[in-house]
């Protein structure tokens, strides 16, 4: 061809630089699922997983755990059948006084905790409900626009801290004795320390709160918000319509037997949406709480893994099939194609 | 709607007509944003993320912040729009460095260099040699005493041979001087895009006295982005300026093709949103139910006792967001950007570079790669295609006489060299014809060696074979045609040329010998073009067996004939000629028509045979891709014969008893009728039969099929997995190419010739050749690859593996939103159904963008197989054809599978905090990492 000589010397640019990337040529390392592969994976998988679930499992089993439900017992009879006027009657003597036993030894620290059922702090409308930018500053006060409807006063003044969340704050007290001695209930440090010196401002005082007329306790306006652990505790919104929260700890072991009174002021209502209250006294462990779920889900995925690890070996060993054999590709097999590669 | 142009006129030509100032951009400074925008969102997508982003500016119902849906809507759409201001400037740019080219042209009778964008239609321009053409031009003079200029065309149409191009016979002879006064009207069409047709008609106005009316046609004109060359000077009048002219008009955005894929995951897009207005109707009807029992004793929440009309809208429209993530909003973007870096694969490809010219494959259209793996029928042209398009002259039958038999080279043959040196007079005749009737340009290099310039490859391996049989063209000069012939010079005076054009199939020239003064006709062409108009006396028996006999050995075939004119005859018909070429409409038909008068009563010399060599690793290729499940068709416009054995020997059809040719014939209705009826029955009755049939069908038979028997030849089409289509025209290419889409097929359509374009456009993916018949196919294409052989791995492995990884991003763009939308959908039921988002607007937008869309960015270099297997086991390709891999089944299983991950992480995430203490931001964290180890584990389970 005339000038091919002109062309291929101009053309040499035209060719793309070479490199690994360009080519579709970088290394790569591909697994074949082999019966060895596979069984080994699951044999390894359910060995490590069967322990962890057992020794969950026993930590969870360690924990001892009180519940003691009281919302229907700390009704006087007579209001057992209009118990939301009891509630909100202000005139009405909400102390009531319940025992129980300590099952086991109890070593310090003990948590005591309210548990509420069936109430909501993840609805929308009561999650939104708050102003993380007022709580953080004193100069951010105003900043009450997210708190709807609880953001003001009727005469319009912002209302600190500010929001349902805050307005709705619980309000029962616990008080403990054992063997007529008075256990002393430490309540601070039961937030978290990042809530405490970050989200809750030290200059931040309570302004305009209510005083304990609708929903729940009112705040001494003298301590700043990030000393009011209560609050503190209370904000940190559950996930679900069933959750604890912590109300002080219990420094004093108990032993096992002992009769614990507790005098327990019942402010709060729940009676309108057929809420439950409890208290809870708990020891930890060290994967926390009482919880069974961790374990039996480890034991259960470990025990599923060994059994199909059983189950391939017992077909690999029955009905052998050499690996990569053709004759299983669907153009080889033309009677039934099977979808999938 | 006719244009008529004043020369040199500088009053009226102002206004009427476009300035010549390019312009290709789309937008201008103004108008950018609104017209960018209105675009965008003629999508439907877009409209929807919209409407998604404008709901969340209403505080009362939005979910999470409106930032983590305008932010990404924003960011995609200042994408998109930085693009195209980028193409937009870079459009600008070259328009602006064409237009302030400075030219010379003639205002008030003086030349002055003037902007180009300046010159006006009228104006004469004046280029020297190696100058770009600013405008389209007609030209009315040159340095060249005779009035002929060279110009490369390789900008318009891409053939880099140099052609010629003259003055009308009105201007010939005008000196300098007469040029800058020269007046006249021009007489045009409107502006189109035809390249090949310009029928004008020029008239010089007084003091010129030569006033007739002078036809113009595409010889006399030059167009805008050729370059003049071999010509020192040369001037013409600005007929077509600025976006008018012919490139002008062709240029425009082609339709956006889309792909298979495309389409399923608009689909699954649409079902997707169904499913989500379904779960908003419920979620929405039960939420505001349970506002109603349940919500309203809770003091806390305080809802208010009277509320707004809309209070009952409020929920649906808030789980309605909630949902909206459903929807991938970063599917298109991320699309879009892989499908672009499959594309650069293949331009990157080192195998599939033309190891002859170094040209690197390329992809113009970046869309439609994983199209390539569907395919089902590839509907493929034979010349420059299937075979080299390198034309080496074989053997030849010269009045009766074959020689090359022996040694299968003609031009060694020492009986042709006998009879040459002997001077039989047929034998020097038929030479004469080689030499003499075609359009090929002489072009002498520095070394004094001669260069042919041919626009025909046939025509090209003509003229080298009689340049080896001594009858060498020497020269030619405007109408003066030297050759060099043992040593003596023959001139011929080349009256007319009656052009080649694909229903003529001939060409002849009408020359007269300088030195005996005799007129005579020279033509060749194909043999039913040629053979039927011999005359009276003469037997064309040997000449059709020698036809049948060159094309059995796939060969192509071209029939030579001469005849004596009269002069009166010659003169008579010279004005009908003259007469047609003016006519401004049905120009070509005209003409054709009086060409016929002339060529009939021909004495037809002989028949040539021209080799065209099969590609390497076509029979290979085809092989390969037929395993893979591919339909071929070969349509061509060369004879049935050729075909049939061209078709042979590159395993498109098997010999025999392996393979049937069925073949579709008639020169009737009743005739195509029957036979279509009859190869349909044995095509029905072979199906099951492990046998390979074929139809073979010609451009007539296909012409009456197409029109009256569509339903019938459909059916065959889809029964039959070869054919063969001889002696079709461009648009029968193009529409049996819809025929085969109007069935659901996918199509691949592969050309390299001019003949092709239409076909390639049409099909669903258009592949080119960017052989020696020029660029034009290449350029119109989707794909460009130097050798039919690159198609197998264009397909097999390019094609696969986009498929594989855009079904597979697609997907698991599906997946990663469904699984953090399904856990938003739990979390609901337990928090009230009052539409409270589990996760904050920052970790949705993380999840969405770093933890899920840049990791998955890897799948774009991940191979299920290695190249090799794929090559090795075509059949592969049967999961990608019947689209396996992404299809509402499979869909379903990825639907399946983040319903169940997202159960699996929210019940863990929800009970692990031992349950009764789980605050919000603890189990969405736990759950967002669920989540993220989840997709992450599923993208390295899934990638290989």
């Amino acid at each position: 061809m005339p000038g091919s000589d002109s062309t291929a010397h101009k053309s040499k640019s035209r060719r793309p630089k070479y490199s690994q990337f360009s080519q579709q040529e970088l290394p790569a390392f591909k697994l074949i699922l082999t019966p060895g592969y596979v069984i080994s994976t699951f044999i390894v998988v359910g060995l490590i997983f069967v322990p962890i679930g057992l020794i969950s499992l026993f930590a969870s089993e360690t924990v001892v755990e009180i519940v003691d439900r009281y919302d229907n017992e700390c009704i006087p009879k007579d209001f057992r059948d209009n118990r939301v006027e009891f509630i909100k009657n202000k005139q009405t003597n909400k102390s009531c006084t319940r025992t129980f036993t300590v099952p086991k030894q109890m070593k310090s620290p003990i948590f005591i905790y309210y548990q509420l059922e069936n109430f909501y702090q993840n609805h929308r409308r009561y999650v939104k409900s708050r102003s993380d930018k007022q709580l953080q500053s004193k100069k951010n006060a105003a900043h009450i626009r997210e708190c709807k409807p609880m953001g003001e006063t009727d005469n319009k003044d912002p209302i600190i801290p500010c929001g349902l969340i805050a307005w709705s704050l619980f309000n029962d007290t616990y008080g403990f004795s054992v063997k007529g001695k008075d256990l002393k209930v430490n309540k601070r440090d039961i937030a978290w320390g990042s809530d405490k010196n970050y989200k809750f401002g030290a200059d931040v005082f309570p302004k305009n709160f209510q005083v304990g007329d609708v929903g729940g306790k009112s705040l001494n306006s003298s301590i700043p918000l990030s000393e009011q652990e209560d609050l503190i505790v209370w904000m940190r919104t559950a996930a679900l319509s069933t959750f604890r929260k912590l109300y002080g700890k219990i420094e004093d072991d108990l032993q096992a037997n002992d009769v614990i009174t507790v005098v327990i002021e019942n402010n709060y209502n729940t009676y309108d949406f057929k809420g439950t209250k409890s208290l809870v006294l708990s020891t930890t462990s060290w994967i926390g709480g009482k919880n069974d779920f961790l374990g039996v889900t480890f034991i259960t995925i470990g025990g599923i893994c060994l059994f199909l690890a059983i189950t391939f070996i017992l077909l690999y060993v029955i009905k052998p099939r050499p690996l990569g054999d053709p004759s299983y590709l669907s153009w080889n097999r033309n009677s039934t194609p099977t979808p999938g590669r | 709607m006719k244009r008529y142009i004043y020369i040199n006129d500088d009053e009226t030509s102002q206004d009427l007509y476009c300035a010549n100032r390019l312009s290709n951009r789309k937008y201008t400074l103004m108008n950018f944003l609104p017209k960018n925008l209105w675009e965008q969102f003629s999508r439907f997508m877009n409209q929807y993320f919209l409407l998604i982003a404008c709901l969340q500016l209403w505080s009362l119902i939005t979910p999470v912040n409106p930032a983590s849906t305008w932010g990404p809507l924003i960011f995609i759409f200042a994408v998109s729009a930085t693009k195209e201001a980028w193409d937009d400037y870079n459009r600008y740019l070259s328009d602006k460095k064409a237009n302030e080219k400075e030219v010379w042209v003639v205002k008030q009778g003086i030349k002055k260099l003037i902007q180009s964008q300046d010159i006006r239609v009228g104006n004469i321009v004046w280029l020297r040699e190696n100058d770009e053409v600013p405008c389209d031009l007609v030209l009315i003079g040159t340095s060249d005493p005779q009035g002929v200029c060279y110009v490369e065309t390789a900008a318009l149409d891409g053939e880099t041979d140099l052609k010629t191009r003259l003055i009308p016979a009105a201007c010939m002879g005008m000196d300098f001087e007469l040029l800058h006064k020269i007046k006249g009207v021009i007489e045009c069409p409107g502006p189109d895009k035809d390249i090949r047709r310009f029928d004008g008609n020029l008239r010089l106005l007084p003091p010129f006295i030569d006033n007739d009316v002078c036809p113009l046609t595409i010889k006399n004109t030059i167009l805008q982005s050729c370059y003049l060359r071999n010509t020192e000077w040369a001037c013409g009048v600005a007929v077509y300026t600025g976006n008018e002219t012919k490139l002008g008009m062709t240029r425009g955005i082609p339709e956006p093709k889309l792909t298979a894929v495309d389409a399923m995951i608009d689909k699954l897009t649409g079902a997707i949103f169904v499913f989500q207005i379904v779960v908003v109707i419920v979620l929405g009807t039960a939420g505001n139910v349970w506002k109603d029992t349940e919500a309203r004793k809770q003091w806390y929440v305080l809802y208010p006792q009277e509320f707004p009309w809309y209070e009952l809208l409020v929920i649906p429209l808030r789980f309605e967001l909630l949902c909206s993530i459903m929807i991938p909003i970063s599917i298109k973007v991320s699309l879009d950007l892989v499908k672009s870096l499959y594309a650069k694969f293949i331009d990157w490809d080192y195998e599939m570079i033309d190891p002859e010219t170094d040209t690197p494959s390329h992809a113009t259209n970046t869309a439609i790669s994983e199209d390539l793996a569907q395919v089902e029928y590839i509907l493929t042209d034979k010349t420059g295609t299937l075979t080299e398009n390198r034309m080496i002259f074989r053997r030849c039958c010269i009045g009766g006489i074959f020689y090359g038999n022996e040694t299968g080279d003609a031009l060694k043959d020492v009986g042709l060299l006998n009879a040459i040196t002997s001077g039989s007079p047929d034998v020097i005749r038929f030479l004469t014809v080689m030499a003499v009737c075609n359009t090929v340009i002489p072009a002498k290099s520095k070394a004094g060696a001669i260069l042919y310039k041919a626009q025909s490859q046939d025509e090209e391996a003509l003229v080298h074979a009689a340049a080896q049989l001594h009858m060498v063209l020497v020269n030619k000069n405007a109408s003066i045609l030297e050759i060099k012939f043992n040593g003596s010079v023959l001139q011929y005076e080349i009256l007319e040329t009656l052009e080649f054009t694909s229903d003529r199939k001939r060409m002849s020239v009408v020359v007269k010998d300088c030195h005996s003064g005799n007129i005579s006709l020279l033509s060749k062409g194909a043999d039913e073009a040629i053979l039927p108009y011999a005359h009276a006396g003469q037997q064309t028996r040997t000449f059709v067996e020698a036809v049948e006999q060159y094309s059995q050995l796939g060969l192509r075939t071209l029939c030579l004939a001469w005849r004596e004119v009269e002069e009166d005859e010659y003169q008579e018909w010279s004005l009908m000629f003259k007469e047609a070429s003016s006519t401004l409409i049905d120009r070509e038909w005209r003409i054709a028509e009086v060409c016929q008068r002339l060529e009939h009563d021909l004495k037809v010399l002989g028949v040539t045979a021209i080799e065209d060599r099969l590609q390497d690793g076509v029979p290979e290729t085809i092989e390969t891709l037929r395993k893979a499940g591919i339909n071929f068709w070969m349509l061509t416009g060369d004879k049935q014969n050729t075909a049939i054995q061209i078709a042979l020997s590159c395993n498109f059809i098997s010999p025999e008893p392996k393979g049937q040719l069925l073949s579709i014939d008639g020169k009737t209705e009743d005739e195509v009728c029957r036979s279509l009826e009859r190869v349909l029955l044995t095509m029905r009755i072979t199906t099951s039969e492990p046998k390979d049939v074929a139809f073979v069908v010609d451009g007539w038979a296909l012409e009456i099929a197409l029109k009256h028997y569509r339903k019938a030849f459909t059916e065959l089409a889809i029964l039959s997995r070869t054919a063969i289509c001889c002696r079709v025209t461009p648009s029968q290419k193009a529409q049996l190419v819809e025929l085969l889409k109007s069935c659901d097929y996918r199509t691949l359509a592969i050309g390299d010739g001019g003949n092709d374009v239409r076909m390639i456009q049409k099909a669903d993916i258009g592949v080119g050749i960017s052989g020696r018949e020029g660029l034009q196919a290449a350029r119109a294409a989707d794909y460009s690859i130097g050798k039919f052989r690159f198609l197998k791995r264009l397909i097999l492995v390019h094609g696969r593996y986009s498929y594989n990884r855009t079904a597979f991003l697609s997907q698991y763009s599906f997946y990663k939103s469904l699984l953090i939308c399904f856990i938003q959908i739990f979390f609901s039921f337990i928090s009230g159904l009052s539409g409270t988002s589990l996760f904050n607007s920052v970790s949705l937008m993380a999840y969405n963008v770093f933890y899920t869309s840049i990791p998955v960015l890897v799948s774009t270099i991940d191979k299920d197989l290695s190249e090799g297997t794929v090559m090795q086991h075509p059949q592969i390709l049967f999961y990608c054809q019947a689209g396996r891999l992404l299809n509402p089944s499979t869909f379903a299983g990825w639907f399946g599978r983040s319903l169940f991950h997202a159960i699996v992480a929210f019940v863990i995430s929800i009970h692990v905090y031992a349950y009764e203490k789980s605050e919000m931001e603890e189990v969405s964290m736990v759950a967002l990492s669920g989540c993220i180890w989840l997709q992450a584990f599923v993208v390295a389970l899934e990638t290989k």
